[in-house]
């Protein structure tokens, strides 16, 4: 194989989950309830995250609202099938910066199983945060929630909450 | 600066992709990746080398070990923290979801 012939992504990052709610319920828990889910610690705002919206439109926007009333964008909507698939437009570069002109695509589909819902996820396009290469730097050690540190000490908690 | 597409086909390689995961949880020496993975030390060292190149890991001497680790100013890190970071919250989505029963 030639590497330097072709363009070489990335594997998208895929999770498939099997929830046991009905698909109505899994995609607006998803969709509608990100707050309720979304790590807390994972915030753009030093006042800390009260919410994280999505409005339910192609073109809305997926944002994140601070403990101080401030917002911050996160992305937007390019597809809203409800409540088959959504489909959304991840704007933080490898800065963790929003980045209107920046997109990596983040799709979620649900498929009723019975009375369980499979959710399938893929993160994808992720060769993008390769275009911006020379801006990638170690900003993970202070980026927007302190990187693999806390993302590390959240596993264990979380681990050792069980 | 890293060669992001030396990066991209460093990581299209599965096992190559296994073993930046697994430096994601911690640093490790060669003997402990081969231990933990379906492949020969050997065959370790040679993709520890190619991620090496690609800037994915770093290394560093330990007595007589050579230590690997995810090199934090590379892609592989934004792919795997990213893989993590997912996994961790889709977690918590399904809680919610089986959780909720109305809202």
């Amino acid at each position: 194989m030639n590497v330097e012939a072709q363009r070489i992504s990335p594997a998208p990052i895929r999770h498939s989950l099997r929830v046991k709610a009905s698909q109505d319920k899994a995609f607006r828990i998803f969709t509608g309830g990100m707050g309720g889910w979304w790590m807390k610690s994972h915030s753009l705002n030093p006042a800390g995250q009260k919410d994280v919206l999505i409005e339910p439109r192609a073109g809305g926007r997926w944002y994140e609202v601070g403990n101080d009333g401030s917002e911050n964008e996160w992305g937007r909507v390019l597809a809203w099938e409800a409540p088959d698939r959504v489909v959304l437009a991840w704007q933080l570069n490898a800065e963790w910066t929003y980045d209107p002109d920046f997109e990596t695509t983040v799709e979620v589909r649900f498929t009723p199983d019975g009375d369980h819902t499979i959710v399938d996820f893929e993160h994808r396009d992720l060769e993008r945060f390769g275009e911006k290469a020379e801006a990638v730097r170690g900003d993970y050690e202070t980026g927007m929630d302190g990187g693999w540190r806390s993302l590390l000490d959240g596993y264990q908690s979380a681990a050792e909450a069980d | 600066m890293a060669n992001s597409s030396a990066a991209f086909a460093a990581l299209a390689e599965p096992m190559r992709e296994a073993i930046v995961e697994r430096l994601a949880e911690r640093p490790m020496a060669v003997g402990e990746l081969a231990a933990l993975l379906p492949v020969s030390r050997p065959a370790v060292s040679q993709h520890l080398k190619i991620l090496k190149e690609a800037k994915l890991v770093r290394d560093h001497a330990e007595g007589t070990r050579r230590i690997y680790a995810i090199d934090p100013a590379g892609l592989g890190a934004i792919r795997a923290w990213l893989d993590r970071f997912w996994d961790q919250s889709l977690a918590a989505f399904v809680a919610a979801a089986e959780r909720e029963d109305r809202k």
